[in-house]
């Protein structure tokens, strides 16, 4: 198993914890992004606790806020605080550790969670490092039940017209969203006609869950000149967890004692 | 009167800051020649940014370019700015304590005949109850620019509210000004009228007509309005038997409330609020219809002596 790859199935293993010990969050969004966080943090952004208030650090935004779980695990593991105390105090009272991203955590650029926020966020990083001629990318992750939220197009259309290459955006196509089927809830297949029609440079990933296949996708998109990029990662919701995937019911279950065992058992299997 | 609007005023405001700061951004949606950023945009279009008629896109994309060290000016209509794009204002400049100073322009019943769609008469409540976001109504252009030029020295949200004509001059270029701290124009025993932007002018003319007929009445400028100047309430409420309020609002959640929730919990009086109607508004000017809802200088001093001489105070 390759380094990233072990990566994420270790964070898998540390979110599964958090969230069952909190019974909060967001599991299985969470277990579908999680690849897409490895790789852009342990791989493709330059970003870490060291070098967290330079100008020129990349940007991050997890417009899909609900998945935070996810990210404060990623954002410990990188060093940014104590990933223990976010698996103990996650959604607790008084704890910094909410549900959603929010900037009294280390490591956060932006409180977000109300949908369909980040992307025109990134908009203003990634004109802010134009004006400055800073070469510090900025990278979105939504989710594709999100795509539903208007003020995304408004965003995509800015990013278009102003050909913002240092704009990565990535949606997590995993295909489910609260009430069911992304489908059936509203039809967002054509997601990458969309974006072209926007002007954005489209990069499909067929395994979103594939730390190679979603690595070689970042380098295409930043390879990319005079379009902002966007990369569809089709994944697998709940991804590592046998009964969790593809289950709606998982968008935010809460685990009883049994299948948490269960849940560790496969994820701790995959790692031996 | 002053031919030059408030919103002028902010546009040379900010071209003599943007001579020493290239930090300082404008992000306009379409809004350029309405708010009068179009020299703005002309001479520095490096640090001037176009999003389109997206007043939703506006907010996030300034909240995004503070979030990198700009100092944002985002000028939109108060009526758009303030509901339009209320969730993007409320997380990405209010909660993400983003530098983005929210310039509404033509606000109140600027836009007269247009209608409720271009009105924006419930923007003081809707900004004003948001944790760490600051509203300002300034009223004339020296009181403008001296507001702008403080907030560019702080880094923290504002909503400010300009009408769309020029106002009559309450000051001059020498005024008193200092962040948070109301302008008391003048002292009163019998009345202390209380208003902001706008209509100040016309308070001022209210009070002076109503010394000429023997009633002493005073004028704050409360031109903060979060944080309001609560010292300056209460010594108005202390020395005044009757306050009456002017805005150019609904009578839900702007001036008037305010004022009546520091004077019920420090020093009990009669509160009068002149306000907006809540319900549909008339089609006219603007002076047409601050004049119909009573809300000019006529209306105003007609509302104080009503209160004074009927004896429904003390």
């Amino acid at each position: 198993m390759d380094r990233l790859t072990r990566k994420a199935y270790e964070l898998r293993r540390d979110i599964i914890e958090e969230v069952y010990q909190s019974k909060a969050g967001h599991i299985g969004g969470d277990l579908s992004v999680i690849d897409i966080l490895t790789v852009l943090y342990f791989e493709v952004m330059n970003v870490n606790p060291e070098s967290w208030k330079s100008e020129d650090r990349d940007r991050f935004l997890l417009s899909k806020g609900h998945c935070t779980d996810a990210l404060y695990i990623t954002l410990g593991e990188k060093g940014f605080f104590d990933k223990q105390e976010a698996i103990e105090t996650f959604s607790s009272f008084g704890s910094v550790f909410i549900g959603h991203p929010n900037t009294d955590v280390p490591g956060i650029e932006m409180n977000s969670g109300s949908l369909g926020h980040g992307l025109s966020l990134g908009v203003g990083m990634a004109l802010a490092a134009r004006m400055d001629g800073r070469s510090y990318r900025t990278y979105v992750v939504l989710g594709d039940g999100e795509m539903a939220e208007g003020s995304n197009y408004e965003a995509m259309m800015a990013a278009g017209h102003y050909g913002l290459d240092q704009l990565c955006a990535t949606v997590d196509l995993n295909g489910l969203q609260i009430s069911g089927t992304t489908g059936e809830t509203m039809k967002s297949d054509d997601l990458g006609e969309k974006f072209k029609a926007f002007g954005w440079y489209v990069i499909e990933v067929e395994d979103g869950n594939n730390c190679k296949q979603l690595l070689a996708a970042y380098q295409e998109a930043e390879a990319k000149k005079g379009q902002p990029s966007v990369i569809l990662a089709h994944t697998t919701k709940g991804k590592g967890v046998s009964f969790m995937e593809n289950q709606k019911k998982w968008h935010h279950g809460v685990m009883t004692e049994e299948q948490y065992r269960k849940a560790v058992e496969e994820l701790e299997g995959v790692l031996a | 009167m002053s031919q030059i609007t408030n919103r002028q005023v902010i546009c040379d405001t900010l071209l003599d800051a943007a001579k020493k700061d290239r930090n300082i951004v404008v992000v306009c949606s379409d809004s350029r020649g309405s708010a009068s950023l179009a020299p703005f945009a002309e001479q520095y279009p490096k640090q001037f940014v176009e999003v389109g008629i997206a007043e939703q896109n506006l907010v996030s994309v300034s909240a995004g370019l503070a979030s990198c060290n700009k100092k944002v000016f985002a000028a939109s209509p108060a009526s758009f700015l303030s509901t339009r794009s209320y969730e993007q204002v409320k997380v990405d400049v209010a909660y993400s304590k983003t530098n983005v100073t929210l310039i509404g322009i033509s606000g109140g019943v600027s836009y007269g005949a247009l209608g409720m769609t271009h009105h924006s008469c419930q923007d003081i409540a809707a900004m004003a109850s948001l944790p760490d976001m600051r509203v300002y109504l300034p009223c004339d252009r020296f009181q403008t620019r001296k507001l702008i030029e403080a907030l560019l020295k702080d880094e923290k949200p504002a909503y400010v509210r300009v009408s769309r004509s020029a106002t009559e001059d309450v000051y001059d270029e020498n005024m008193d000004f200092k962040l948070n701290s109301a302008n008391v124009i003048k002292e009163g025993a019998d009345a202390v009228i209380i208003s902001c932007g706008e209509l100040v002018p016309y308070a001022v003319k209210a009070a002076r007509e109503l010394e000429h007929e023997g009633y002493r009445v005073g004028v704050i400028d409360m031109y903060c309005l979060k944080p309001m100047d609560e010292k300056a309430v209460i010594d108005a409420a202390e020395k005044a038997d009757l306050i009456v309020t002017a805005e150019e609002h609904s009578p839900y959640g702007g001036l008037g409330s305010m004022v009546a929730q520091i004077v019920s919990a420090s020093c009990p009086k009669k509160v009068v609020n002149l306000a907006l109607p809540d319900g549909h508004i008339i089609a006219g000017t603007n002076h047409e219809i601050f004049q119909y809802y009573g809300l000019d200088d006529q209306g105003i001093k007609r509302a104080v002596i009503a209160r004074l001489s009927q004896g429904l105070v003390k």
